[in-house]
């Protein structure tokens, strides 16, 4: 089997570059791992998200936001190509405050970023009584909200099965099932999955999520990556109840309201914990009070897949060039980059995007 | 908080016994049920309606009163109504009961939840009007609610008894249609050295037949193409017999084709699962006294594989045994002496289980149903999405959760994961062994954002 | 008034007023709610909020949640209740979201 690019790891990051090489007439071969697999991209809360992205880092802030504003368009070219829809909505999202000291700290910074950015950064800050036009049933606790209006939210698994859909449609092939375990070049890279199966490709793009951490070493990159809890819940599906989304919970487009998410340092552990589920009730109902009488239907954990300063990763490797790792913490929001943006990195033309303070080389060698 | 020996969730014949037996050794037990009375499904409500309808029912019925007397007698804690919605190691165990949400913990658990009656989807089967037959058994047993122009379909000793205590309740059914077929029986018959063994349930499987036949409900047997008519509610069941079709007209159909285990808590504990090919669903992996690969967990009743409600009170009292001893309440002699009996009276009650499971076998087309046919009743999802998704590369069902949202919704699988295993299974050509079952996490079932917050302590030692 | 119900009672017990959807019915006290409402006539329960088909009690035993009503805001299964005296019961999602402020 060859291709122009082998494709390890068929989460959501996997497969927007997948789809972007794709549409490129590349010959690309996806390679994913099983049904127990671990998959931030089944278990995320599905925002397109710019705010509080790249506080320290006005590059990443841009690079969200160059993503958030070229998605619409993405969603609707599946949505086209694969006739069911990628539901997305992004008419702003809240960072709500239950203090208005934390309310006035986070402007600071972002008065800071925005003179970073131009002053390209539509934010507006609503105090309790603002917030509750927009948002009737918000709660008294809540003094305020950050309103960011290049927010939204999506549905993550429909992104996910439309590209799944598509990359097909488009002709790349997709193995399931398989784990790679090593990969070589002696001329072209050779891929070695635990079956036997060997895949031959000119090119190879490393975005296993967790697997990374793992096979990275073995292409020459450091891949300094770890898995951060969150726990995440959903109600029953309810009539409207939320417009905006936020941090702590939205309400997805089948009528569900979704609770997120703890942040937990517990290795590779994807476990729901009573606690972790009842202090994320108490901060949704804090914020919601409505939500004290909705029913919990389902709970889950999932991990996130994080580098150490919680920013993307893009390194071509130096001891095996033609080898790409491609790694972020928010690969919903970065769907429509990665599909877009990124394949000219990949293939080094004049339109590729500048991506020099995401390599590897910013991670001091440990 | 109160620390238990063990903690024991159903009430039913397994955990009653088993609750009663470990109490008798001096371990400290909680029982947990989320019905509001003792009996568990096949005992339902027994100390309220024995009297009433004891006759209609039957001795097999009214025998609860045993258990549930054991029970009362023992002074086990029994807390009633309280529905268990996580189980974590350790164990910790939350519940809501009348509205609140608790918590108690224990070194062991039992795990008697019992079965859930297998899946059948046929086209039509989500109208109103249409039930399983246990949930027609349920109206008649604890309410004495009975279907007036009712069609029993399917298969299985159940089906059978459903239909005698519909005919002693004064109204039986208007039909029993009937999916086994002669070949069936005629395989069945080389299992009959072990049903020998258990002659007691052939004797009463033929008196039950014999009720029906005499009260002249028409029997169509080998039925095919089985389908619901209605369009806001269930009109008729249509067939084909014998290469003819037929239509019964009436207004409640009863599906039954076996029971299968209820495995909800024992995934969620990540206890090993293996495919049960006889019976045709996954079981949990045990030994010989219900013990899991999970430390301090056992598994009893028909939650541990089908085996009825005598099995299950046996193997209730088994795994109570192997915890008294695991306690130190009992030396391990005393352990093997007390369960020696109950170890062969098992055995000899589960010899008539590969008979019936041959001789009422599920109805195949129900297993891997048509493209067009809901499977997920929650979130509406059919058998074609299904192969769709099977198409789009998902090995497994926890893949399909995210491509399509089946087992998504408040049942969390109960009546759709063998249905996705199945089809994901034929699509993929792989064993359902291979293909797996859905991941099940907490909540077992939903509870109110509002009882989950009251939970919420600020302590810093929470779980990790 | 009371529907045809295609349930049968065999014994009479005391009854007591429970509303269903702005219908008062009179059901008998301690009864199972599901079997109460089915032999009361109700033949619809809810609607899903997929597609909006109509749907009643399926398992009688806390599994299907196709027996789901609305009380007190609470969505809960009706399997699962007792009637009690005076139970005001709704179709779910049909009511507004309601804040609760206690
Ligand atoms: C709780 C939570 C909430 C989140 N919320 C958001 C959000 O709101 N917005 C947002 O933008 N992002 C969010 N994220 C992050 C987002 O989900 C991830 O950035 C994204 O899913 C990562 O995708 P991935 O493809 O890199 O990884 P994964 O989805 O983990 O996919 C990796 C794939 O690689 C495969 N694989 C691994 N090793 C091998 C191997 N050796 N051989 C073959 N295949 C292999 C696996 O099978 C897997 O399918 C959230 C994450 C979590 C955990
Ligand atoms: C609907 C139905 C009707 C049946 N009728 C008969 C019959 O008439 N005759 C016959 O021989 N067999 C019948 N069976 C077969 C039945 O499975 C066994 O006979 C027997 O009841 C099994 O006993 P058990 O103790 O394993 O479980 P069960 O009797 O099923 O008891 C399990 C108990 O666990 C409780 N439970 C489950 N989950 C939770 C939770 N999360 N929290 C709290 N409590 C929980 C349930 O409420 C239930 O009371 C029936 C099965 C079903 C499903
Ligand atoms: S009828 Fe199935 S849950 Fe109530």
């Amino acid at each position: 089997m060859e291709a122009d690019y082998a494709i390890i790891g068929g989460g959501v990051v996997g497969l927007s570059v997948a789809w972007g090489l794709l549409k490129r007439g590349k010959r690309v071969i996806v390679i994913d791992g099983d049904d127990g697999a671990f998959r931030a991209s089944r278990g995320n809360f599905g925002l397109v998200w710019v705010q509080s992205k790249g506080m320290n880092q006005p590059r990443y802030a841009r690079w969200s936001q160059q993503s958030a504003a070229i998605w619409a368009e993405f969603a609707e070219e599946l949505g086209d190509n694969t006739g069911h829809a990628v539901p997305l909505e992004q008419k702003g999202g809240y960072d709500l405050h239950f203090s208005e000291e934390t309310l006035q700290e986070t402007v600071e910074k972002y008065e800071t970023l925005k003179a970073q950015l131009d002053g390209d950064y539509p934010y507006e800050v609503l105090g309790h009584n603002a917030l509750r036009k927009e948002e009737p049933h918000i709660g008294p606790k809540v003094v305020g909200a950050i309103l960011h209006h290049q927010d939204g939210h999506a549905n993550p698994l429909r992104l996910l099965t439309a590209l799944a859909d598509d990359v097909r449609r488009m002709g790349g092939t997709v193995l399931n099932g398989k784990t790679v375990t090593d990969v070589t070049k002696p001329d072209g890279f050779h891929i070695q999955c635990s079956d036997g199966t060997v895949i031959g490709a000119a090119k190879v793009v490393l975005s296993a999520g967790l697997g990374a951490a793992e096979l990275g070493p073995k292409l020459g990159f450091k891949a300094p990556i770890r898995p951060q809890r969150g726990q995440v819940l959903i109600t029953e599906k309810l009539p409207k109840l939320i417009n905006r989304p936020s941090l702590i919970a939205r309400q997805v487009d089948e009528g569900g309201i979704q609770i997120g998410a703890t942040n937990e340092e517990v290795g590779l552990n994807d476990r729901v914990t009573q606690p972790g589920l009842s202090g994320l009730a108490a901060e949704a109902i804090a914020a919601y009070p409505a939500l004290a009488r909705a029913q919990l239907v389902r709970s889950w954990g999932a991990l996130r897949v994080l580098s150490p300063d919680g920013l993307p990763i893009y390194q071509e490797s130096p001891q095996m060039p033609g080898a790409f790792l491609v790694t972020c913490h928010s690969g919903i929001t970065l769907a429509a980059a990665h599909a877009r943006l990124l394949p000219d990195w990949m293939e080094r033309t004049d339109a590729a995007p500048d991506l020099e303070v995401f390599s590897e080389t910013r991670f001091a060698i440990s | 908080m109160q620390q238990n020996d063990l903690i024991v969730i159903g009430a039913g014949p397994a955990g009653m016994a088993a609750a009663t037996e470990a109490t008798s050794h001096g371990l400290t037990v909680t029982l947990l049920d989320e019905q509001p009375r003792a009996g568990g499904q096949i005992y339902r409500d027994v100390d309220r309606v024995a009297d009433k309808r004891g006759d209609i029912l039957g001795k097999d019925f009214t025998y609860g009163r045993t258990l549930t007397g054991g029970l009362r007698a023992s002074g086990t804690t029994h807390l009633t109504g309280a529905m268990v919605w996580s189980i974590e190691d350790g164990f910790r165990v939350s519940f809501t009961k009348d509205g609140r949400a608790a918590q108690i913990t224990g070194s062991h658990i039992l795990l008697a939840t019992g079965a859930l009656e297998r899946p059948m989807p046929v086209p039509g089967w989500t109208l109103p009007g249409v039930m399983t037959a246990g949930a027609g058994q349920i109206l008649l047993k604890q309410s004495g609610v009975l279907a007036r122009r009712a069609v029993l379909v399917g298969s299985g000793p159940l089906l059978y008894l459903i239909a005698a205590q519909m005919v002693r309740a004064g109204t039986p059914p208007m039909a029993l249609v009937e999916t086994q077929t002669r070949g069936d029986m005629a395989r069945a018959m080389r299992d009959i050295g072990g049903a020998m063994r258990g002659w007691p349930y052939l004797v009463k499987g033929v008196r039950m037949l014999a009720t029906i036949i005499r009260a002249r409900v028409p029997r169509y047997v080998g039925a095919t193409d089985i389908a619901i008519e209605g369009r806001a509610q269930a009109e008729a069941v249509t067939f084909n017999v014998a290469g003819r079709a037929k239509r019964i007209a009436c207004d409640t159909v009863l599906l039954h084709h076996g029971v299968v285990p209820n495995t909800q808590a024992a995934r969620s504990l990540d206890v090993p699962h293996r495919w049960d090919d006889g019976q045709q669903c996954f079981v949990p992996e045990l030994d010989t006294w219900g013990g899991t690969g999970v430390d301090g967990l056992f598994i009893a009743g028909d939650g541990a594989g089908i085996g009825g409600a005598k099995v299950a009170e046996m193997a209730g009292r088994i795994a109570a045994i192997r915890i008294a001893e695991a306690v130190g309440r009992l030396t391990v002699q005393q352990r093997d002496a007390r369960a020696a009996p109950l170890l062969r009276s098992r055995a000899s009650d589960n010899a008539i289980r590969p008979f019936l499971d041959k001789a009422y076998p599920a109805y195949q087309p129900a297993l891997t149903p048509e493209d067009a046919t809901i499977v997920c009743r929650c979130e509406e999802v059919t058998a074609g999405d299904i192969r769709r998704y099977a198409g789009l590369g998902c090995l497994g069902p926890n893949q399909t959760k995210a491509f399509g949202r089946p087992g998504m919704g408040p049942c969390q699988g109960r009546y759709c994961g063998l249905t996705v295993t199945a089809l994901l299974a034929e699509a993929n050509a792989q064993t359902p062994e291979q293909t797996g079952y859905y991941r099940i996490r907490p909540p077992l079932k939903p509870v109110t954002l509002g009882e989950l917050a009251m939970m919420d302590t600020p302590e810093p030692d929470a779980a990790e | 008034m009371k529907p045809a119900s295609p349930f049968l009672e065999l014994e009479g017990n005391p009854k007591v007023p429970v509303t269903f959807d702005g219908d008062v019915f009179e059901l008998p006290l301690g009864a199972n709610l599901a079997a109460a409402l089915l032999a009361a006539g109700v033949q619809v329960f809810r609607h899903t909020p997929v597609s909006g088909a109509p749907r009643a009690p399926f398992c009688m035993m806390g599994a299907c949640f196709d027996c789901l009503v609305e009380i007190d805001g609470v969505v809960r299964q009706a399997c699962m209740l007792e009637v009690t005296q005076g139970l005001c019961v709704s179709r779910p999602g049909t009511g507004e979201a309601t804040d609760a402020t206690e």
